[in-house]
């Protein structure tokens, strides 16, 4: 599905991933972790494609296409999304409407009718129970007061709704407390099939508890320097970045 | 500039929509003003003496003022910079010839309903589906109105200025140049010595006006000046919401558009006046378009009145308006909700000015103003609590929008308060238009032109809502449409 080739990006100049390689296939829950500054949201922004980050090496190819050819919109339309780690607002935007413009413009791309205000009324309140949101928040303006975990959730209403080939979650975890976080991986999971593939970024390995992976890579320094199956994530919790550091940096100096 | 910057410029340069000249034999004045042009106009629309006396002391008035652009730019009230206008080459009266009172729309010039159809303005549909009676303006006379007959039942009078000069003179007497004195300023002046007609709206005592009241105007002759007048006159405990839209064709040359509307609110009574201004705007380099120089104002007379003015405000090379509020009656209650937007050339300095007379008056100012390209976009609003005034109370909020960085937004409030009961607030905002705003509405499969369209109406949502609702949805389209091209 996913097929990422040396792919190197920088932000104002200052390099930040610096020769990704990554193969993900449907069905698979991908998890990708490291510390601060390590390139894991730059890798998810670069996928979705936010062009403040530019693209210097590599490439990506995504069900046979070129995803670097195509614009964030088309990418979304494609079927890519990602659940942002800080949801925007978006004052005076009534959440419904921009949802509904949302899923027509990818039903249009995939040739499907557009969906009318009453069945997608109908769709948006099952997905809100989903993640346990009251349907208020269907009225209100996009994200506008939301709490952090109330965003975070929303994002995964909003995934819930368009149903993407390729869910990326960047740091979905983070700021939720237990309970939000069970709900929130509920809901991916819930969404998750064969036919999907889902890319979860995290600090903590806290959240793979809920939503396991088949494989979990550390990314170092803008590369990815150790992948492995979920055993790898508890590895990481029990010794930290520090002790791979070592390692890796170890490795490489023989390697010299 | 990013990429996305400079995408959202291109989506900007929109071309206007509405660009097209319709082949209507005119009847027009040889160009140029003079006591003989305003005879003529006079002599045309078959005017009482009185009427013309009140055009010669306008333009006797007129002729002592000094022209805006002519006041040093240190000294000038406006933020708006435009050639000098040559008054003498402008037409000051021109009428499709067979206006003169078709019976049905089969009447019509088949031409000019043609015309109606690419602005989406289908009367006869109009007629039968909207229930929004329509006294379509085209250049200077009213060619087509509708309704008419039902509203006569309830005692409301809505024609052409023209005709109500002729039908109510008594009336049009009383009430004309009451709320804008034909001096009041160099160009409310000017339209007073050569106004060509406008609407007249006459709501009786206790009456609700069933249906939105409604006119498009649409300048058309070249060189034509538009100078209409509107008066709108709500007696006791009446209520009428009266629309007003425009768009012009393509131009070259600059075309002046200086309007006067009036409004007078008795005792109890209500009125909401709501615009959407669509003028031609010049092309991407600012070359032509309209300037519309425009003096509203409405005196809320009665204890308990209440005057509401909304305006979508996105067309015009230069736009000067205030509409404004006299509330003179205690208890008396204004409103202002305006959406500017200025896109590649365009100026506004748009605003209002609320005067507090009476007891227990109370004032909405809601302004937000959209710049993108090389738009100026400048907020100047007064209000003014007079000694009298009180327990009187104020409430401004105005926000600015920029989109871009070669745009610039300017809020001049002007506040002075005479007593110490009453209450003012203000509060104002500049933001830019969020690129990660943007990103978020791309990431979910919606375009940049789409996000652009979607931020800038949720930021204008409070102005919006205000509109009714057939309204509102030709408002946002055409938000998109003139922001196409603009982001950065």
């Amino acid at each position: 599905m996913l097929e990422i080739k040396n792919l190197h990006a920088s932000v104002d100049g200052t390099p930040i991933l610096k020769g990704i390689d990554l193969t993900v296939n449907a069905g698979e829950i991908h998890a990708i972790m490291g510390p601060n500054g390590s390139g894991k949201s730059t890798l998810a922004q670069v996928l979705s494609g936010n062009e403040v980050y530019e693209v210097t090496e590599g490439s990506v190819l995504y069900e046979g296409k070129d995803l670097l050819d195509l614009a964030p919109d088309v990418r979304a339309r494609e079927g890519i999304f990602m659940a942002f780690q800080y949801p925007v607002e978006i004052p005076g935007v009534n959440s419904t409407y921009f949802l509904r413009t949302a899923l027509n413009e990818i039903r249009k791309h995939r040739g499907e009718e557009e969906m009318d205000g009453v069945d997608f009324l109908a769709l948006a309140r099952e997905k809100m129970a989903l993640v346990e949101m009251s349907p208020d928040f269907l009225r209100r303006p996009v994200n506008e007061g939301f709490s952090g975990g109330e965003k975070k959730r929303h994002e995964i209403f909003q995934m819930a709704v368009l149903e993407p080939r390729l869910a990326i979650l960047d740091e979905t975890d983070s700021g939720l407390d237990i309970d939000a976080l069970r709900i929130v991986a509920a809901g991916v999971n819930a969404l998750h099939s064969p036919e999907k593939a889902t890319i979860v970024i995290t600090h903590y390995q806290r959240l793979l508890d809920y939503i396991v992976p088949d494989f979990v890579h550390v990314i170092m320094n803008g590369k990815i320097v150790m992948s492995g199956d979920k055993d790898l994530a508890l590895r990481l919790e029990d010794e930290g970045y520090d002790k791979i550091r070592d390692e890796v940096e170890g490795r490489e100096a023989v390697s010299v | 500039m990013s990429a996305e910057v400079e995408e959202l410029e291109q989506l900007t340069n929109q071309d206007y929509k509405y660009g097209f000249v319709t082949d209507i034999e005119q009847e027009s004045a040889p160009p140029g003003l003079n006591e003989d042009i305003i005879r003529f106009i006079s002599a045309k629309k078959e005017e009482p003496a009185w009427l013309l006396e009140w055009r010669f002391k306008a333009y006797a008035n007129w002729q002592k003022m000094v022209d805006p652009v002519r006041v040093q730019f240190s000294q000038q009230w406006v933020m708006a910079d435009y050639p000098e206008i040559n008054y003498q080459d402008i037409i000051y009266f021109s009428a499709p010839k067979q206006a003169v009172g078709p019976k049905s729309l089969d009447e019509v010039d088949p031409e000019l309903l043609e015309t109606y159809k690419k602005l989406g303005i289908p009367l006869e549909e109009q007629k039968m589906l909207s229930g929004v009676a329509v006294d379509a303006v085209f250049d200077s006379v009213s060619v087509a109105t509708t309704y008419k007959d039902k509203l006569a039942e309830l005692g409301i009078i809505f024609c052409s200025f023209s005709e109500a000069v002729k039908e109510h003179p008594d009336l049009v007497r009383k009430y004309v140049g009451s709320v804008v004195p034909y001096n009041d300023n160099y160009y409310a002046a000017l339209n007073s010595a050569v106004f060509s007609d406008g609407s007249f709206v006459y709501i009786p005592k206790g009456v609700r006006c069933p249906m939105e009241l409604s006119t498009y105007f649409r300048i058309n002759a070249k060189n034509t000046g538009q100078f209409e007048r509107t008066l709108i006159i709500a007696d006791e405990g009446s209520y009428v919401s009266y629309l007003e839209g425009c768009t012009a064709p393509m131009r070259d040359e600059n075309q002046l558009h200086a309007a006067v509307v009036e409004l007078i609110c008795l005792d109890d009574a209500q009125i909401k006046y709501s615009t959407i201004q669509n003028w031609y705007p010049g092309d991407k380099n600012g070359k032509g378009g309209i300037y519309n120089f425009v003096t509203k104002r409405g005196a809320c007379r009665g204890r308990n009145s209440k005057i509401s003015w909304t305006q979508v405000e996105t067309g015009a090379a230069i736009t000067w308006k205030y509409p404004s509020c006299i509330l003179q009656g205690d208890n008396s209650v204004g409103e202002f909700y305006s959406v500017a937007v200025t896109n590649n050339y365009q100026q506004a300095d748009t605003g209002t000015k609320m005067i507090h007379i009476g007891k227990n008056t109370s004032s909405v100012i809601v302004s937000k103003g959209i710049s993108a390209g090389h738009g100026q976009n400048t907020y100047r609003g007064g209000v003014q609590i007079l000694k009298g005034a009180a327990n009187s109370r104020n409430f401004t909020q105005c926000d600015s929008m920029l989109i871009g960085d070669q745009c610039g937004a300017h809020t001049f409030p002007y506040i002075d308060v005479r007593n110490t009961t009453s209450q003012v607030e203000h509060e104002a905002s500049t933001s830019k238009i969020g690129e990660d705003q943007i990103f978020y509405c791309n990431q979910r499969g919606i375009s940049t032109e789409d996000a652009v369209s979607l931020i800038v109406n949720g930021f204008c949502r409070e102005v919006m809502k205000e509109l009714p609702m057939e309204f509102a949805v030709e408002a946002q389209k055409l938000l998109g449409i003139s922001l196409e091209g603009s982001v950065g």
